[in-house]
């Protein structure tokens, strides 16, 4: 059945790149017109905890080529992988770990080796004024607060478990959200008292949110690995944007926003 | 006598009524056939499978019995009053249906969350913290499906034949009176049919209850979150999950269908 699945998705793929291929004969072809400037559509699959950076990065790469609309799809890196595998057309694939970009990478669907273009580390996000007083890790532990952890299943909450395993503590959340940035959301509603989520998100949540750093995430620094589709059904502008994110501009962009070089 | 079988639908009908039919049973097929049927014994002993059946099917009833104590009236008043301002009520009942349940979630959570407008005083003078508890998987199951039955039993009240009513008003009953022994019994199929599609909404609720209730197994992981999370993991175990909501719903509808509702319900 797993096999028959895998021959779909690729029937699917196949058809879809072939059709980009074609298009890219017609006069609204995608790819790049004869001046070297990208046309069409540029479709990137993001993990959602680069929504912020990887928006601007868009923007840049629009007023370098007017003709180019790029176009984002952010979510959780295993949502994203599945819907790669599933068929979804897309053009770039940036996950938040390396495990869903094997899931890809196993699929036979990417154009190159995937490069890691940045790493990411937990820390403890708290509502403005911190009113449960939490001031570590530690504070996981206590029942008596009010806590959000993301799922095991998505990438923070993988992160998370392996940290609080490290660590010898036993977390007693009050819920384990589907993405970080859901976690993030009850921060800022103040409806709980912390939550794991990473450095990068504490930073784009703004003031409404206390970051506290905890010496322990350095037992789960994240990769973020990039690559360019297979069926990319527009390769040049793939390339630029992926070039773009990992240029001297791509890292201040990612630095400035909470994240680390590798 | 003619038959009045499937031959005695006309054409123009048949077709659509066909298509429609197979558009909306071609992707639970697709589920049934995607199955792996080999490993759904281990994945359905797991604990916490049972645990998400268990609170989806307590809390989907229970957000239907609220629904049907606070809607009916709502429907009665939409219907029968003749109170000003019956349009822009009816709209403002009606906005959960168009509102995205992650926004319901989040509106949920500015009124009776810890830091809500009610939540506020709720959770500093009394302690009280509705967010994270089945409680709260109540109230977002019962804030987005309970239009449903408004919508449904306002539609049967339309329908009734209002002449019963006025009849009992001539005959001295008083208005709550003709509402019990009238109005009540003429339109309990619709207030049936309005139960059941709540329930079945209350049932499959996924966005505002993973908002305002969170994700958390035996207090309100329900098992439309369940059915999500195992999609991040493990996407044959998501079906497996999805097929036991189907086929416990199926059951649990065609078993009312039978035992109370009788044939001539709406169901």
């Amino acid at each position: 059945m797993k096999r028959l699945l895998t021959l779909a998705v690729l029937l699917v793929l196949s058809a879809c790149g072939g059709t980009a291929a074609d298009a890219g004969t017609g006069s609204s072809s995608a790819g790049t017109s004869s001046g070297g400037e990208l046309t069409g559509t540029l479709t990137v699959f993001a993990a959602a905890s680069l929504t912020d950076v990887f928006g601007d990065l868009g923007d840049q790469l629009e007023k370098q080529n007017p003709r180019l609309h790029v176009q984002f799809n952010f979510a959780g890196s295993s949502a994203l992988a599945t819907q790669l595998t599933q068929g979804a057309p897309a053009d770039v694939f940036a996950s938040a770990n390396e495990k869903q970009m094997t899931v890809v990478t196993d699929a036979g669907l990417q154009a190159a080796d995937p490069t890691v273009f940045t790493e990411n580390v937990l820390e403890i996000a708290v509502p403005a004024g911190n009113p449960g007083k939490v001031t570590g890790l530690a504070d996981f532990g206590d029942a008596d607060l009010t806590l959000a952890l993301c799922a095991t299943d998505v990438p923070c909450g993988a992160a998370a478990q392996a940290v609080f395993a490290d660590a010898g503590i036993t977390a007693k959340p009050d819920t384990e959200e589907e993405d970080v940035k859901a976690a993030l959301t009850k921060v800022q509603l103040g409806e709980v008292d912390a939550a794991l989520v990473y450095a990068t998100d504490v930073r784009a949540a703004g003031s409404g949110v206390e970051g506290i750093s905890f010496p322990e995430a350095e037992q789960e620094v994240n990769d973020y690995p990039i690559c360019v589709l297979a069926a990319a059904p527009n390769p040049d502008a793939a390339q630029a944007f992926l070039d773009l994110v990992t240029s001297d501009a791509g890292r201040r962009a990612l630095t400035a926003a909470g994240f680390r070089t590798p | 006598m003619s038959r009045r079988g499937e031959g005695g639908v006309p054409v123009p009908l048949l077709v659509p009524a066909l298509l429609g039919i197979a558009f909306l049973v071609l992707p639970l097929l697709g589920l049934v056939i995607r199955a792996p049927w080999s490993s759904i014994g281990p994945q359905l002993a797991q604990q916490e499978v049972g645990q998400a059946l268990r609170l989806s099917l307590f809390s989907a009833t229970v957000a239907t019995v609220v629904s049907l104590l606070l809607g009916v009236p709502i429907a009665w008043v939409l219907a029968r009053s003749r109170i000003r301002g019956r349009s822009v009520l009816r709209a403002l009942v009606t906005v959960p249906l168009v509102l995205p349940p992650v926004v319901g979630g989040v509106a949920l959570f500015l009124v009776i969350g810890r830091q809500g407008i009610l939540g506020r005083p709720l959770y500093e003078h009394l302690g009280v913290s509705i967010p994270f508890t089945t409680t709260a998987v109540v109230i977002a199951e019962t804030f987005v499906a309970m239009p449903f039955l408004v919508i449904s039993v306002e539609g049967a009240l339309r329908a009734a034949d209002a002449r019963f009513e006025d009849a009992a008003a001539t005959l001295g009953a008083d208005r709550w009176t003709t509402f019990r022994r009238v109005t009540l019994p003429l339109v309990a199929p619709g207030v049936a049919a309005g139960a059941v599609l709540c329930w079945a909404r209350a049932l499959g609720e996924f966005g505002a209850t993973i908002t305002f209730a969170g994700n958390f197994p035996g207090t309100t992981q329900t098992m439309p979150l369940a059915v999500y999370l195992a999609l991040q993991r493990d996407p044959e175990a998501a079906i497996v999950l999805s097929l036991v909501l189907l086929a416990v719903s199926l059951g649990t509808l065609l078993l009312l269908r039978d035992r109370w509702l009788g044939r001539s319900a709406v169901v």
